[in-house]
């Protein structure tokens, strides 16, 4: 439940010598998140939207600009803002529940506590029954359930994803985009948070979100924003759906034809 | 099932030549002075099971390998120091010269000097086995912990892990695989280290045995003592592997 303010960010990575030049990454990159609301990165391979969700995190430092969440610059890391890794990054010797609970020792809640929140999320993305499975005796799709678990029952101002379904077969990764778009749209105040979505995946970016901020190739800078205000939950066979993708695609193509 | 044995029983063909040419050559081919330089195994397991009857070998293996366990506890220091040097650069720009100056000195290299600080001893022995231990724990535990996936890392403080809760509950955890080869490289060269150690400045163990035996010329006692000395560095090894495939199922995952 948080305001997210992207105002002018810079990040240039500094090169190392004459075959090492350096890299603007992103450029004047301006955006605004409103309270519980879904937005989607969307760009390309390489246009810095990885980078710029590390930095809304707090891992990486803006080289100008800046990142407020509530008004406050971001600073380190913390549980206020929590990620979910593109490869899950659970940790391998932890449990499905230590690993979901990990956060929540680290917030010094006390056990009893402790252990309603992760039933309550092992429900919420329905791994009843996997508690204690070790994370390499679970499927891709099930790894990224624990860590979109483990990184909700901290209770984040704002959830950071870090293209999330793009390990996933594509049946795995069609059926876990339909489970979000449930959590999203289940009215438990645990859930409504700020979301931030990073993604190249237009359907992703429609079905999931409430606003759109298309990254241009690199260095990226914001080539337009998409407010998506189609009912939910979304199909991908709905004619406004369609055409809404084939307007974003066209932005797309304007953008990168021409690099070909 | 009889094929199987037989698999078996084939892999070891080689084996049983060699050990046939050993007592062949011993029995028929040396003559009865030369023959005490090669005792025919039949002659090395009578002197085995002598020895264990008698309580000589339990006693120096037990010496030999209190001392490699004392040696291993002090090694292990190297882990926290291997931690610190991986994790922050100002540690290791420290620590890696004066370790790149020690490591390449073999430890055996050290037995003389050693001899002159500590005498003829546990504490000397100790020393050696430890020098072997030391330097594969702390090199494989600087790889192990420049190696976390820093994805891991990132996870935890953005579940609001501090510094210290971040090196025992994720780093240590992620480098463990790793440390746990260097533990199996350290004891192994810590292993051959002692016995080193023990046949110059020993009063007892498994390689003032073999020392001990061969100023009596007793070459069979001589070959027990090396045989124990595989045996038991075997048998360390593969406890080490069984105790990891247990307790930490989930590091070939990671391995992979």
């Amino acid at each position: 439940m948080s305001i997210v303010t992207v105002e002018s960010l810079r990040k240039l990575y500094p090169g190392h010598g004459p075959h090492d030049e350096a890299v603007l990454a992103l450029d004047e990159v301006s955006f605004g998140v409103a309270d519980c609301e879904f937005c989607s990165i969307l760009g390309h391979s390489g246009c810095g939207k990885t980078t710029l969700l590390m930095m809304m995190a707090g891992f990486e430092a803006p080289s100008g600009g800046r990142i407020l969440v509530d008004g406050r610059p971001v600073g380190r890391p913390t549980w206020r803002r929590s990620v979910v890794f593109q490869e899950y990054a659970l940790f391998p010797w932890m449990t499905v529940e230590k690993n979901i609970a990990f956060g929540l020792e680290m917030k010094r809640i006390p056990r009893e506590a402790q252990r309603g929140i992760v039933a309550h999320n092992v429900e919420l993305v329905g791994l009843q029954g996997f508690e204690h499975r070790y994370p390499h005796q679970l499927s891709g799709g099930m790894k990224q359930r624990v860590s979109i678990a483990r990184a909700l029952a901290v209770d984040p101002e704002v959830l950071l994803m870090d293209e999330p379904f793009a390990a996933l077969d594509a049946q795995n990764r069609s059926r876990m985009q339909e489970e979000m778009g449930r959590i999203l749209a289940s009215n438990d105040p645990r859930v409504r948070k700020t979301m931030v979505l990073v993604t190249h995946s237009i359907e992703e970016a429609i079905l999931l979100s409430d606003h759109v901020v298309v990254l241009t190739r690199r260095p990226g800078r914001v080539k337009a924003q998409i407010r998506v205000e189609l009912p939910r939950p979304r199909r991908e066979t709905d004619p406004d759906f369609v055409a809404l993708k084939q307007r974003i695609r066209d932005l797309i193509h304007d953008e990168f034809e021409p690099e070909r | 099932m009889l094929s199987a044995v037989l698999r078996r029983a084939r892999r070891l063909a080689l084996l049983m030549v060699l050990l046939a040419a050993w007592w062949y050559v011993s029995e028929h081919v040396l003559d009865r002075s030369t023959r005490t330089l090669l005792p025919p195994p039949q002659v090395v397991v009578r002197a085995a099971w002598e020895l264990m009857r008698s309580g000589e070998l339990w006693r120096q293996l037990h010496d030999s390998l209190m001392r490699e366990l004392v040696a291993f506890s002090w090694a292990c220091l190297s882990i926290p120091v291997g931690i610190a040097m991986g994790w922050w650069k100002a540690v290791e720009e420290q620590v890696d010269p004066v370790v790149e100056m020690l490591r390449p000195v073999p430890p055996l290299a050290w037995i003389p000097l050693s001899i002159l600080w500590f005498g003829i001893g546990n504490t000397q022995n100790e020393f050696i086995i430890f020098l072997g231990c030391f330097f594969p724990i702390l090199i494989n535990t600087v790889a192990g912990v420049k190696g976390v996936e820093p994805n891991l890392v990132r996870a935890a403080r953005c579940l609001g892990a501090g510094v210290w809760q971040i090196l025992w509950r994720i780093v240590l955890r992620a480098a463990l695989p790793q440390i746990v080869t260097g533990v199996r490289v350290g004891l192994g060269v810590g292993w051959m280290a002692l016995v080193a150690a023990e046949l110059v400045g020993a009063n007892s163990g498994l390689g003032f045995l073999i020392n001990d035996s061969r100023t009596i010329l007793r070459t069979d006692y001589v070959i027990v003592g090396m045989a124990t000395i595989g045996v038991v560095g075997f048998a360390l090894d593969r406890i080490i592997r069984e105790a990891v495939r247990r307790l930490m199922p989930w590091s070939q995952a990671l391995n992979k």
